[in-house]
């Protein structure tokens, strides 16, 4: 119920939002709210670390991005198509990165994603180091004209709602117990009969689509699918964001997306820009040694501690 | 027409020696790898930056301090294993036996931290490093010309490999190693200083990191981005290798060296890539890694 109440309270702030803030900042926060909750799903839940999720959110990148200003796709045909391509390869990928387990299942997926990283540098159709550049908006379902920023915003916010939303269901359904039974206890999942690769596999292959889906979305805000996407710089940040905001929370990756992209926003605008690999470097081990719930994760603790001192304050009656 | 097959062979030979160059580098940094993921459990996501700093080592201690080659692939490894050692006893003890998510992410950060600040203070376009009087110069053969520095490093690398693989498989400290990544817990009932072993093993395995870079100095140019790049295909070999035995670690390395050589002859475009289709290879046909002890 208290939930409940927050959640409606968010999504009060973010209609409004846009009044107050920059949309094109708020859209940037919620493509990679979404790409980290897509992330968060696989590691938080699944205790599977990818470290090759800029793969899939550079494929729903590009292939976007291609669709639309080659094919002339609308966008929402376009979104589908990233999705799926990003889906599809997950589906590859995640066969393959399954087979093994723990540092090794890490260190998979980042080779994967490198492999990717060296196709989308060479392959005929992708402006090798340009990348694809003025992506046009289009206009949704031929009525909505999103060259508007605010069209736009809210068409990203809806995009966000509804992967945030599908995460929730995927948590809490069967599926997601079985899945948290496996990240707890992989040993005894397997004694009860649960396949566990399958199961690891079909969470792989969503947190693949919805990581296209930030992708596509993020190259419609942006016109704009580059290398960066597909870089292992962006892997990590992923991973950085989720930590930040706190690992196994619904909220988290939302809030670590909104920190990063603020810190790189701060930095970028000084003299300090050289410095961004710097300081992410020095948040993951801050987060590493000192911070591991996150921000989120952190929440519940401060506010019983301080419950506690509250109480302690108070007269005896 | 009769001199095409001699050029080819020229360009063949050509690119099995780079091949093999760079498959000196990849075993010395896999090596390092699983010598420390023996023991301490943990993948060292800053070996790359280790194998950076020793290049830039290299560099530093030429422009700075006038020390030449050979003072350098003396000195520069032993203060990487140095800094190695400081990291060890600094951030990766406190978070020991948390599982090894935890050590990819903070190693991980330090490799960020370092390749940052080298990037802010010398730039990514690289910086030459000239090549030692004494290696200068090559070898005419009839099938290639042997450029005497290459032939160096492989022999270097190669003989560094053997005298790692002798000390960690013949010695007692070597023998205290394997035992300990067996089981740590009956090696401190016996008496013996585990965490001294943990940090001189952590060291080892950077050192060998740190020797390569001062090696590769001299053939590639020396760039903050050299580490990250030459780690992630490292990765892959390991997973194609597995990182149970150290002389597995070796042969994958030279082997996938080699391989990429021969691509690069034959089929330059997948170049880049074909180590990682080889990892995709073994992961298909054996998922455990080439060199894979029985469970």
């Amino acid at each position: 119920m208290n939930k409940r109440t927050l959640y409606c309270a968010l999504v009060v702030l973010a209609l409004l939002a846009p009044l107050a803030v920059y949309p094109v900042f708020l859209m940037k926060v919620l493509c990679f709210g979404l790409f980290a909750c897509a992330f968060n799903l696989l590691l938080g839940f699944g205790g599977l670390l990818s470290f090759g999720h800029a793969a899939f959110l550079g494929t729903g990148a590009y292939v976007t991005g291609y669709a639309m200003s080659t094919w002339g796709l609308t966008p929402e045909i376009g979104l589908l198509v990233g999705t799926l391509a990003s889906a599809a390869l997950g589906l590859v990928y995640g066969a393959l990165a399954v087979r093994r387990e723990g540092i090794y299942f890490a260190m998979v997926t980042l080779a994967l994603a490198q492999l990717m990283f060296f196709v989308y540098l060479q392959a005929p159709f992708t402006g090798g180091e340009d990348g694809l550049q003025g992506i046009p908006r289009g206009q949704l379902l031929g009525v909505v004209d999103l060259q508007s920023n605010m069209a736009m915003y809210y068409l990203v916010l809806a995009i966000f709602s509804g992967g945030f939303l599908l995460i929730h269901r995927t948590i809490h359904s069967p599926f997601g117990q079985v899945l948290k039974a496996i990240r707890d206890n992989e040993a005894r999942a397997i004694s009860l009969g649960y396949q566990v690769d399958r199961y690891k596999l079909l969470v792989f292959v969503i947190s693949a689509a919805l990581a296209g889906l930030a992708g596509a979305t993020k190259t419609l805000v942006f016109q704009l699918a580059s290398l960066n996407d597909v870089h292992w710089l962006m892997s990590g940040e992923v991973v950085l964001m989720t930590l930040v905001g706190g690992m196994g929370t619904f909220l988290g990756p939302l809030v670590g997306a909104g920190v990063l992209v603020s810190v790189e926003h701060a930095l970028s605008s000084g003299t300090l820009g050289a410095y961004v690999h710097v300081a992410m470097g020095m948040i993951f081990v801050l987060c590493v040694l000192l911070f591991r719930r996150g921000i989120v994760g952190e929440f519940p603790h401060l506010v019983s501690k301080l419950a506690k001192g509250i109480r302690r304050r108070l007269p005896m009656r | 027409m009769s001199i095409f097959p001699e050029i080819n062979l020229f360009g063949l030979f050509s690119q099995l020696l780079v091949g093999m160059i760079n498959g000196s580098f990849y075993a010395l940094l896999s090596l390092g790898l699983a010598i420390i993921f023996g023991l301490l459990r943990i993948i060292n996501f800053a070996q790359g930056a280790f194998y950076m700093l020793g290049a830039f080592g290299a560099w530093l201690s030429l422009q700075f301090l006038g020390l030449n080659y050979w003072w350098a692939l003396l000195l520069v490894p032993v203060g990487v294993g140095l800094l190695g050692t400081l990291l060890e006893r600094t951030l990766i003890r406190r978070i020991s036996g948390e599982g090894e998510l935890y050590s990819l992410l903070l190693t991980f950060g330090v490799a960020l931290i370092v390749q940052g600040l080298f990037s802010k203070w010398f730039g990514v376009s690289g910086l030459p490093y000239q090549v030692p009087e004494l290696l200068q110069g090559g070898i005419r053969l009839p099938v290639m010309y042997l450029p005497t520095y290459r032939v160096w490093i492989l022999l270097l690398s190669l003989g560094v490999c053997l005298a790692a693989w002798l000390l960690i498989e013949r010695t007692r400290l070597g023998s205290y190693l394997r035992a300990g990544t067996e089981n740590p817990q009956l090696m401190k009932a016996f008496g013996i200083n585990v965490p001294l072993i943990v940090t001189l093993t952590y060291s080892f395995g950077v050192a060998l990191a740190g020797l390569a870079g001062v090696l590769a100095a001299p053939v590639y140019s020396v760039s903050p981005l050299m580490g990250s790049n030459i780690l992630i295909v490292v990765f892959a070999i390991v997973v194609i290798g597995s990182m149970g035995s150290i002389g597995g670690a070796i042969l994958t390395g030279l082997g996938m060296g080699v391989i990429e050589g021969l691509t690069k002859y034959f089929y330059p475009e997948a170049s880049a890539t074909v180590i990682f289709l080889v990892m995709v290879l073994v992961l298909i046909f054996k998922p455990a890694g080439l060199f894979a002890r029985a469970a």
